[in-house]
């Protein structure tokens, strides 16, 4: 049996596949499926990482010298603008898999590399470039002496799961996911289950939220299930605004259509009969690839009326966030999702029972849902045995930072971050000390190295007083300043609060004002501005608590973490700052203190001509010097000066 | 009048007139025209049968409507939190002195604007600046420099 034409494919694929609840797992089937699939080939297959990031990193270009070499050789490839295997650290990727044999996967392919790639692939000889290595596989050839994928340091420690077809699939293909097993679990959902089995099943698997909250997905759609209402909504967030998380957005580009079963289970089961995927508007190729899954879908008859001749009606509807912090917050997100400012609205009433307007609504973040056609699939018992007591499955991190190897990976709850950091990060970039990593802005925050060997919990979290976040796990070296870093975050939640809430508001202003005073020099000479400062920093305990207890929603009552870690585990930079105003790091560019070293400094002047505020005084060819008190710290003379006589006190 | 024709079309693409459609609509005209005029806002107003105050409420919350126009370098700076530990408020600075404009504004030749962002979703390559949808990875003033002076120059070519 071999398919042709698209149509036949898709006949096949819905009616032996889908509609099949035996889906009996023959020879003739299973080969046929390697093929739809692309884990076997006809003809040459290769595959560029092309998801946002690979493209930042050149990976457009690559592609274009690999359709420019296709055309000039005259060979019969596919080429494939693929999704992301989340190695950012080797990027531009590119995968080549040649009939019958294993899939070699190269890294750092810059567009110049591309020739004599393809020169030694095509003509099965292995070339002499950054290889990561070949995947396995059951069904084809391995090449000889070549390390597997799997095997690689970055991939060894990962559990991956959720990432177990991004890289791998194309992205643009319903067909290549329904080969691999898509769409299935929601095939056998609406055949099989009623909606408050679904409910119940993922309630058993003890699946939590990954947007933050932790609650039971489970529990809160039987809510909304029980909740009568004659219009429900289901509603993913995929706004994902927290700086230093990208995870969903590479989830979502090289493998939309998971989140398109995952929404349209969801939906199934808690009755909704429309689905909102609410993306960040920035997210343009996530967008893209999301609306051409849609109309894929739409097709094979998957969303709108009467799916899969089962009764059931669900629509999805993609829209673009535009671009507000706040709109994490859920109802926050149903009013912008209404057309309105994102302003949160106090809970209870919750959203399971009044929502978008007014209706039982269920916002679910990406990487939750991610998870529910693997339960589905593989049982309620199997997603229980992973992870630890308390946090069932996987967890998403988006590495970055000072380390060696960075980029979206998936551990299993309970891995500790030492192992994260030293195994599957490679460890520090060379020279470098490692100091703390940041969990996002929303948690605000710190592992610290006092703190390294906790596991990825969010009960043990919870009990230091700290939380899981977003995902964002940033790996800081002693050269960064953290009280710098607390008044960016301050500065953050000042800008992005949107002033419905008083705390939060006027907290946020307040919070900022003290720690610009901290890291800044004064500007008038008066005692009175050194006691407020002292008072702002004697208060800010007080304001933290007012801002945790008293905030509408959680962007306010996270607002503060950041400061409380940093004096909590930092406080030495604190006092340095307050009492001594100097910034150990030398970040906190106001309260460097320049002096020039007598005997390197050769009297060239070209500090003295920089000088903004005349503050240095000398002559030619003797050695120069700074005044203290007309010094404003701007750096002009460190950066001018050849000889390296500039230096920071 | 070509304006008001292209302004018709996107209206067609919303044929409900709901107040769920606002935020859709006001992100296509400014894909379309680049920023959201006065003239615009009331033109959607009339459409949607919302107040002008309403619209420009909504419309001011969020940071990615524009009320003028960009610069034909529109430069975007990344300041995320890998960004900034990579020392990005450095690069804000020197944008800020080297184009003597501010986060937000565009320069009276209307070639550069700038734009601060909270996170351009790159993070192992910061910092990160954007122009044009272009990305320049691993930043620092000296290669800002470079870059503005052969925006400069192609610039003159051009003209």
């Amino acid at each position: 049996m071999t398919l042709r034409t698209s149509s036949e494919i898709r006949e096949f694929l819905i009616n032996q596949v889908l509609l099949d609840p035996q889906r009996d797992t023959g020879a003739g089937l299973k080969k046929e499926l390697s093929y739809i699939g692309g884990e076997r080939v006809h003809q040459p297959l290769i595959y560029v990482g092309m998801a946002s990031c690979g493209r930042i990193a050149g990976a457009g270009a690559t592609y274009q010298a690999i359709a420019a070499y296709l055309a000039e050789h005259g060979h019969q490839a596919t080429l494939v603008e693929g999704g992301c295997v989340g190695y950012c650290a080797a990027e531009p990727l590119v995968d080549i898999q040649l009939p019958g044999k294993a899939r070699l996967s190269f890294s750092g392919v810059t567009s110049e590399k591309v020739g004599p790639l393809l020169d030694e692939v095509l003509n099965d000889h292995l070339p002499d470039l950054p290889l990561i290595g070949q995947y396995k596989s059951a069904l084809l050839q391995h090449w000889e002496k070549v390390p597997f994928v799997n095997d690689h340091p970055f991939f060894v420690h990962q559990r991956r799961i959720l990432l177990e077809h991004c890289g791998l699939i194309d992205p643009g293909s319903v067909t290549a996911f329904i080969a691999r097993g898509g769409y299935w679990s929601f095939a056998d959902s609406i055949s099989r289950h009623t909606p408050a089995q679904v409910c119940e099943l993922v309630e058993k698997s003890g699946l939590a939220g990954r947007g933050g909250g932790g609650y039971p997905t489970g529990q809160k759609w039987a809510t909304a299930l029980r909740t009568p209402g004659d219009q429900k909504f289901f509603v993913c967030n995929a706004v994902e605004s927290d700086p230093g998380s990208y995870m969903n957005r590479a989830i979502i580009e090289s493998n939309p259509h998971r989140l398109i079963e995952a929404s349209l289970i969801s939906a199934y089961a808690m009755g909704a009969g429309r689905v909102y995927l609410f993306i960040r508007e920035e997210f343009t190729l996530a967008r893209q690839r999301l609306d051409q899954a849609i109309a894929q879908a739409r097709e094979y008859g998957l969303i709108g009326h009467n799916i899969l001749d089962s009764g059931v009606n669900i629509d999805v509807v993609v829209k673009s966030g535009a671009r507000a912090f706040v709109c994490g917050e859920e109802t926050a997100l149903n009013n912008s999702i209404e057309g309105k400012r994102a302003m949160p609205s106090s809970k209870p009433p919750y959203p399971a029972e009044k929502g978008l307007w007014d209706k039982p609504t269920i916002v679910n973040n990406v990487e939750t849902l991610f998870n529910i056609p693997l339960i589905m699939k593989n049982g309620p018992e199997w997603f229980r045995s992973l992870g630890t007591q308390q946090s069932k499955g996987t967890k998403l991190f988006t590495l970055s930072g000072k380390l060696k190897r960075y980029g979206t990976v998936e551990v299993e709850m309970g891995m500790s971050f030492r192992d994260i950091v030293d195994k599957i990060g490679g460890g520090l970039k060379d020279g470098l000390t490692f100091k703390a990593i940041v969990l996002g802005i929303n948690s605000g925050s710190y592992i610290t190295s006092e703190t390294l060997d906790k596991r990825v919990d969010f009960e043990d979290l919870r009990q230091m007083g700290s939380a899981l976040g977003s995902g964002a796990f940033v790996v800081l070296d002693q050269g960064v300043c953290m009280v710098n870093l607390a008044r960016f975050f301050t500065a953050f939640f000042k800008k992005e609060s949107c002033g419905k809430c008083i705390p939060c508001r006027e907290g946020t202003a307040r919070m900022l004002e003290v720690m610009e005073h901290a890291t800044k020099r004064p500007t008038e000479k008066n005692s009175f501005q050194t006691l407020e400062r002292f008072k702002g920093v004697m208060q800010l305990k007080g304001l933290a608590a007012v801002l945790q207890d008293t905030s509408l929603c959680s962007l306010g009552k996270s607002a503060p973490n950041s400061i409380m870690n940093t004096l909590k585990y930092f406080k030495e930079e604190f006092d340095s700052h307050i009492f001594e105003r100097e910034c150990p790091a030398g970040v906190c560019t106001d309260l460097r203190i320049f002096l020039i070293d007598v005997d390197a400094c050769t009297g060239c002047t070209a500090c003295f001509k920089k000088c903004p505020v005349d503050a240095i005084i000398g002559s030619p060819r003797y050695p120069h010097f700074i005044i203290g008190d007309k010094c404003i710290g701007c750096g002009n003379c460190y950066e001018a000066c050849k000889f390296n006589a500039v230096v920071i006190k | 009048m070509q304006d008001s024709f292209d302004l018709a079309k996107t209206f067609e693409q919303y044929p409900n007139h709901r107040r769920e459609d606002l935020i859709p609509l006001l992100q296509s005209v400014q894909d379309a025209r680049g920023y959201l005029s006065e003239d615009i806002i009331s033109a959607v107003g009339n459409y949607l049968g919302i107040s002008i105050n309403k619209i420009y409420g909504v419309a001011t919350f969020y940071d990615n409507f524009r009320f003028g126009p960009v610069g034909r370098y529109h430069i975007r700076v990344c300041h995320g939190t890998a960004c900034h530990v990579g020392r990005a408020e450095t690069l804000i600075r020197e944008l800020e002195k080297l184009l003597k404009i501010a986060n937000g504004e565009t320069d009276k030749e209307g070639l550069f604007s700038l734009e601060v962002v909270s996170c351009l979703g790159a993070c192992g390559l910061s910092p990160l600046i954007e122009v044009n949808q272009a990305y320049y990875s691993h930043m620092n003033p000296e290669k800002l420099r470079e870059l503005l002076e052969s925006f400069r120059e192609e610039e003159n070519i051009q003209s």
